[in-house]
């Protein structure tokens, strides 16, 4: 029999099918579905089979990786922090990385991958910060997520003002790149960006799977938590390093791609999924849907030019965040 | 001979709880038992350490000195999953961020017993029926936790204690919002549940209600055990008086003959 749930499952895992499809066939270039197929098993002309397992794969997989991501890392802070408002870059992430990114570019480093990691560790460094200052002030009312949220909120500020510093003198070039950095973008997606994201997001993303029903109770309350067995700073510590790392990842691999983290969860909590283990499968399949819709319009609403990700994806997500909002109003 | 009958379920001995930069403290040398199968009561004016006490057996406020015990194993030498599967507690704070079924959220009182990769079983499947019908609302399953009544909600909310499995409940002012019928409802169905052989801890302002179902009631003030006895023992005017400073006078209930208090109109001294 198919239940009702079911449906919703099919029905996300066929448009992410369809999306996947036409984010490979669209694009500067159109390619027919069935050369599609055929380039895949390595038949017809080369240069289709070069735009589509060399460009336009890597793609659309890198884009669904950082849509689940941070569909995964939204649900769980959301729920573990109580608040429909919290979203994955706000423990200091985006800060952080992009502190690490414009380091980078400062120092005229032009290679990905270095930027990549510099913009990691930049992320990895924001949010442990974020979380020794949440610890350190909260030691009299211990557990408050308020605290965190404005730990991560002070640790952007501060980033941001490193970064306005850092640029303002800078040569164009390197405003330029880290401008372009900042907005985020699938574009330079290589099967090596590719590979190290989704061993990110496999493992970050099992991780809070397996602790998922940790943050079903966390996000009853601090004291109920607690009540259920719950060690309840050791758990929301986890999950909060677990959630920050992996948007650390998807922004190292593509830079900043806002709203996502924060919209998914909302849109699979709307389907009626509310324990966190499915809650969290469907922000993953959500996620990439989305991000891989984004990165399509991204590259052919204004051929040749390309809009930025993080720009599509907001433009995307506001109606209908305002939509949900005008729903549970 | 084994002392088993006489442990308490829950002891409080000499509990001492100090906040981080206070010059006094919270709790100050409190010690009580919650004996099983009797319903037993912590009273008292606003501040005097009652919701404290409750975050202590909680664990999510440590002691300065003293010590709690289930079944007479020091909760600080069990793990906090271990103190779920034998004591229930229902705090007085709870914010669930979105909603879910009743059904759902009553569920979750098998989290303690679950392993985390473990379904629920038949029998969790039936603690959770067990625990719905017993606090009356199985008949809205799969209402959401938002659409319900305050009397609603605190049934459940009971209803998810229950559903844990333990051999104490303790609630932290389950009777807050509560109208006059499902205020009594719910000292009904606390009785019954400690006659049935639970330890029932109840933290309330209720007096009157207290003096009515509890055994035992403990009063607390400024932190420290101010009187502590049947309600006979406890609610007496000059205890009362001096506890809450407010004038009373404490009659009988016509009807059962407990202790019943009667708050005074204070005499202005302007005119």
């Amino acid at each position: 029999m198919v239940t009702h749930r079911s449906w919703h499952w099919l029905v996300a895992l066929a448009v992410f099918a369809i999306v996947c499809v036409a984010g490979v066939a669209y694009g500067t270039i159109r390619i027919p579905v069935a050369d599609v197929i055929r380039a895949l098993t390595g038949e017809g002309d080369t240069s289709v089979i070069a735009i589509v397992r060399d460009l336009r794969l890597p793609r659309v997989a890198l884009a669904a990786l950082i849509g689940a991501g941070l569909g995964m890392s939204g649900g769980a802070l959301q729920g573990t922090l109580r608040n429909g408002l919290a979203e994955p870059y706000l423990l200091g992430v985006s800060g952080g990385a992009a502190v690490g990114a414009v380091a980078a570019f400062a120092a005229g480093i032009g290679d990905a991958g270095w930027i990549a990691l510099s913009a990691f560790v930049g992320a990895a460094i924001a949010v442990l910060l974020a979380l020794l200052v949440a610890r350190a002030a909260g030691r009299g009312g211990r557990g408050d997520p308020r605290t965190l949220l404005m730990a991560g909120v002070v640790i952007g500020a501060f980033a941001n003002a490193v970064i306005m510093v850092a640029l303002a003198n800078a040569p164009p070039n390197t405003v330029r790149g880290a401008l372009w950095w900042m907005m985020g973008s699938a574009g330079d997606a290589t099967w090596q960006t590719v590979t190290v994201l989704a061993v990110s997001i496999l493992v970050g993303g099992a991780a809070l799977i397996y602790l998922a029903r940790d943050i079903d109770v966390l996000a009853l309350g601090e004291e109920p938590a607690a009540a259920l067995g719950v060690d309840v700073d050791r758990a929301a510590r986890t999950i909060y390093l677990l959630s920050a790392l992996l948007a650390a990842a998807t922004v190292a691999a593509a830079g900043l791609v806002g709203f996502v983290g924060l919209i998914v969860p909302h849109i699979v909590r709307s389907a009626g999924l509310r324990r966190h283990r499915p809650l969290l499968l469907g922000t993953a399949v959500v996620g990439a849907t989305l991000v891989v819709a984004a990165d399509l319009a991204a590259r052919t609403l204004r051929p040749p030019a390309e809009l930025p990700l993080g720009a599509v994806t907001a433009i995307l997500g506001v109606p209908f965040f305002l939509a949900q909002l005008r729903k549970t109003a | 001979m084994s002392g088993a009958p006489t442990v308490p379920t829950i002891g409080f001995e000499d509990v001492v709880v100090r906040y981080a930069g206070a010059r006094v403290s919270a709790l100050d040398g409190v010690s009580f038992d919650v004996p099983r199968g009797a319903m037993t009561a912590v009273a008292g004016p606003n501040g005097s350490g009652k919701s404290t006490l409750v975050r202590a057996l909680l664990r999510r406020q440590p002691l300065l000195s003293g010590s709690i015990t289930i079944d007479g194993d020091n909760i600080a030498a069990i793990s906090q999953r271990e103190l779920a599967r034998r004591v229930a507690i229902a705090p007085q704070r709870e914010e669930a961020a979105f909603p879910m079924r009743v059904d759902e959220y009553v569920a979750l009182g098998r989290f303690p017993r679950l392993g985390l990769w473990e379904s629920p079983s038949a029998a969790d499947r039936e603690a959770v029926d067990r625990a719905l019908h017993r606090a009356g609302v199985s008949e809205f399953t799969e209402r959401r936790t938002d659409e319900l009544s305050g009397g609603e909600w605190q049934r459940v909310r009971i209803a998810r204690a229950l559903a844990q499995e333990g051999g104490a409940l303790v609630l932290d002012e389950p009777t807050t919002f509560l109208d006059m019928p499902h205020e009594m409802a719910l000292f009904e169905l606390l009785d019954s549940l400690a006659r049935d052989g639970l330890a029932v801890l109840i933290v309330s302002h209720q007096l009157n209600l207290l003096a009515r179902f509890a055994r035992t009631i403990v009063l607390l003030d400024r932190g420290k055990v101010a009187a502590a006895g049947t309600p006979a023992e406890v609610m007496r005017a000059p205890v009362l008086e001096s506890i809450y400073d407010w004038p009373l006078v404490v009659t009988r209930d016509p009807a059962a003959g407990a202790p019943a208090l009667l708050p005074l109109r204070r005499p202005t001294s302007l005119s």
